[in-house]
């Protein structure tokens, strides 16, 4: 072996022996995509509120919170029965951790449904993204460009749900897969938390 | 095996009572938005909850706890100083709160 070729063998060592983090490559590339979408719903509640601030005849059209209340109640639901499916796993139970991942999903459904009946209740009454009977049109345009942005997330959450949930049954997946779709689900709900006191909240009628 | 069992009911337990505690933050904010108070002082109370509902669900839920320093303070300082940074256009938004945003269409 000449000392060209252990110069390489001891480089090749370096670069596979150190992750960064001590963290499994998928579940960085997660979180650092996380943190990426944290900056853009950050971005976009900023500029809402920017708007809101700066526009004073923002209107409230909220007469319930029923509806947000619901909505944030199954959130979180799902969030809890996605620890279960990640426990699950991590401590081999299939059947279960399967179980679990598949009534997270059929929770964001529920989530998503719910959010569309109301985006039509508010359509019906007259609102679109450039106006609605009640104030500036930019009201319309950020409440469905956040919440649509959000239910976007939430829709495609769900359809990666099932598909990680069905190859984990099927061997393809293991419980690490299963954590770490749980991280990009938990991070769903962590944004919902921002947007219903920011954009529903605030705008109920007094 | 008998291990193996407590730590998932202790792992339960534990996700359980940060689930109430995220209902019951949650539930402080419907109770913030019916106060008689004004919309800056809202904003900011409300904010405060979503803060700690948030940091419960990083730390706990996302295990944020269980990963190496290095990472929490990336994670940390990364994304608190690009929060920080997006927050330099308010006085702006102050000063058109007389004359409306662009493209608001308002009219005194």
């Amino acid at each position: 072996m000449s000392q060209a070729d252990l110069t390489m063998q001891g480089h090749s060592a370096a670069l596979v022996a150190g992750r960064p983090f001590s963290m499994p490559t998928k579940k960085l590339a997660m979180w650092l995509f996380i943190i990426a979408d944290t900056m853009t719903f950050a971005a976009c509640l900023v500029a809402y509120g920017f708007l809101r601030v700066g526009t004073p005849d923002w209107p409230r059209p909220f007469h319930s919170i029923t509806n947000a209340a619901v909505m944030t109640f199954i959130l979180l639901t799902s969030s809890l029965t996605m620890m279960f499916g990640v426990q699950s796993a991590k401590s081999g139970d299939k059947a279960g951790a399967f179980r679990w991942t598949m009534i997270t999903a059929a929770l964001g459904i529920v989530f998503a449904l719910l959010h569309i009946r109301e985006w039509l209740a508010l359509i019906d009454e007259g609102m679109t993204l450039f106006k609605n009977p009640w104030g500036t049109g930019l009201f319309g345009a950020s409440f469905f460009s956040i919440t649509g942005l959000h239910l976007t997330h939430v829709t495609c959450g769900v359809i990666a749900l099932i598909a990680v949930g069905l190859r984990y049954k099927g061997g393809r997946y293991n419980a690490d897969d299963l954590e770490i779709m749980g991280l990009y689900w938990h991070f769903v709900d962590l944004v919902w938390m921002f947007v219903v006191p920011l954009v529903y909240l605030m705008n109920l009628t007094h | 095996m008998a291990v193996t069992e407590q730590h998932k009911d202790n792992a339960t337990g534990k996700y359980l009572i940060v689930y109430v505690c995220l209902l019951a933050l949650a539930g402080i904010q419907f109770v913030i938005a019916y106060q008689n108070i004004d919309a800056g002082q809202m904003f900011v109370r409300m904010l405060i909850v979503a803060l700690v509902e948030a940091l419960l669900a990083v730390l706990i839920f996302m295990h944020l706890w269980a990963e190496s320093r290095g990472f929490v303070i990336f994670v940390a300082v990364f994304t608190i100083f690009v929060l920080l940074a997006m927050q330099y256009g308010w006085t702006d938004s102050f000063r058109m709160e007389r004359g409306g945003a662009p493209y608001s269409n308002y009219s005194k």
